[in-house]
């Protein structure tokens, strides 16, 4: 199974698209009220995530995500969890 | 954090905004005068920023229907739809609605909104799935959350990526609810209803479509767009409003599933809060015996946004992917929009600004929203009003 820290890297990929230009991204910068990203956005880089890991991503992870490190943690654990109610 | 420093941000951005002038998104309209006029401060307007479709609000027939209602009934129900809140006039308007729509059933519900939460946040709950499209209205996301069902979101009018989402998912995909609209709200463009339902048909799922901005507009007798394309049978639940075509407020359900009366007794948006009042119901039973017996007005509608549609289009302005009764025009930055809604109201035009949150592609856009009332001479006026802001906004307009 891939990493978290893998996870990580991937989502920065993506985060470096969405976020506004010269932003500095860190894993622990809080998505929407540092680095500026409003909660669309936020649920578009799930959208992204799922195609990415083909996996699906219910938007309530979102609840307790504020961080790249916690989003890219939530995916990890729906990763271990596969077996679950949404795959 | 204090509870109220959350707003601080918030505060910085409206003062921002609105340093003079209108406030676009507090407007006080000071009089109407009919479906399509009014005056804000100093300005008469033609209002093309109402959800007023059909132009029913200054009907004889709805008015006298709510003023006999207010006499007879009086000013509210006072109570819930599950107490003393329903009278035989909310019973009616849902026999009526059941029979328009070829349902077995109805719900009236005291607001679109609340339709929305009462049916989606009941139906799907935990340990359920939900598909949603990505430009679904705010109240459909809220009643996703209220509910606590598993939120998968696809690419807006993305079929294939409806499919995709399905396939991952599975087996669980049989089971899930699949939510999208007739119109969007924002850009004024139609789900592909015939293709999401040959998904459903393969995978399975059960299709909510709300119709909110589709009934009265789209269908041979205005059931709304899966009526347009001939899919019926296959959505499972339409959920509308009364506060657009018909003219008044509130929220229905309608479906062929027996199981749907059980709502009434489960779903908490329906039960706790008063019923609409009984003047409400009146004039949207006398609005929607209008809607039925002059599908005219449909006709106007549409004559009428295909002219708005193509006179905004054809000054250059970027418009929404398709001609519809609502005709989004692609401004800038919020500023920029603020300052384009001020001049149109300068201009007598009142539409509706949107900011580039709630706006798909994260730009500002104006919303026209065109009425069977309007005359082929006001929509001229909305078409001059945009070509006389043309040349003072071109950077403006080139970005979007």
């Amino acid at each position: 199974m891939i990493s978290q820290e893998k996870i990580l890297e991937r989502l920065f990929f993506y985060l470096n698209r969405l976020a506004p230009p010269g932003a500095s991204i860190h894993p622990d910068i809080d998505l929407i009220q540092e680095l500026g990203l409003d909660s669309v956005k936020v649920m578009d880089l799930v959208m992204e995530l799922e195609d990415e890991f083909d996996l699906s991503i219910p938007l309530n992870i979102l609840t307790d995500v504020h961080t790249p490190t916690q989003l890219a943690q939530a995916v990890f654990s729906l990763m271990e969890h596969a077996d679950g109610v949404v795959r | 954090m204090a509870l109220f420093d959350k707003f601080g941000k918030l505060a910085q951005e409206r003062a921002a905004l609105v340093q003079a002038g209108l406030n676009p998104f507090g407007t006080r309209i000071d009089e109407v005068f009919s479906p399509t006029e009014g005056r804000i401060g100093e300005w008469r307007v033609v209002l093309a920023g109402t959800n007023n479709y059909l132009g029913l609000t200054f009907d004889p027939e709805c008015i006298e229907a709510a003023r006999q209602a207010l006499e007879h009934e009086g000013t509210g129900t006072t109570g819930s739809r599950m107490a003393s809140g329903s009278y035989g006039s909310h019973v009616a308007l849902e026999a009526e609605l059941a029979d328009f729509f070829g349902r077995r059933s109805a719900i009236v519900f005291s607001t679109g909104y609340l339709a929305n939460l009462g049916v989606i946040s009941t139906l799907a709950g935990p340990g359920d799935i939900v598909l949603l499209d990505a430009d679904c209205h705010a109240s459909i996301y809220d009643a996703c959350k209220l509910g606590g069902a598993q939120v998968i979101r696809f690419r807006h009018n993305d079929v294939a990526d409806l499919e995709r989402r399905m396939l991952r998912l599975g087996e669980p995909a049989r089971n899930a609810l699949i939510l999208v609209e007739g119109i969007y709200s924002m850009l004024g463009d139609q789900a592909p209803l015939k293709e999401i339902v040959e998904v459903k048909r393969r995978l399975g799922g059960y299709l909510l479509v709300d119709e909110a901005h589709s009934v009265g507009v789209l269908g041979a007798h205005g059931r709304g767009l899966a009526e347009e394309l001939g899919v019926e049978s296959d959505v499972d639940i339409v959920l509308g409003t009364f506060s657009k075509s018909l003219g008044a407020i509130g929220g229905f359900a309608v479906s062929h599933h027996p199981e749907m009366e059980l709502l009434r007794y489960a779903s908490r948006p329906y039960i706790f809060t008063a019923s609409s009042s009984p003047s409400s119901i009146a004039s949207v039973r006398a609005a929607l015996r209008t809607m039925r017996a002059r599908p005219e007005l449909r006709e106007r509608l549409w004559s009428n946004a295909r002219r708005l549609y193509q006179g905004l289009a054809g000054l250059g302005y970027r418009v929404g992917p398709q001609p519809s009764p609502v005709v989004p025009v692609l401004l800038g930055s919020s500023e920029e929009g603020v300052a384009f809604w001020q001049r149109l109201v300068e201009h007598g035009v009142y539409v509706n600004l949107v900011p580039p949150l709630a706006a798909p592609g994260g730009q500002a856009l104006v919303r026209c929203s065109v009425s069977a009332a309007h005359t082929p001479e006001q929509i001229d006026h909305i078409i001059q009003a945009f070509a006389s802001l043309r040349a003072s906004f071109d950077g403006v307009i080139a970005k979007a």
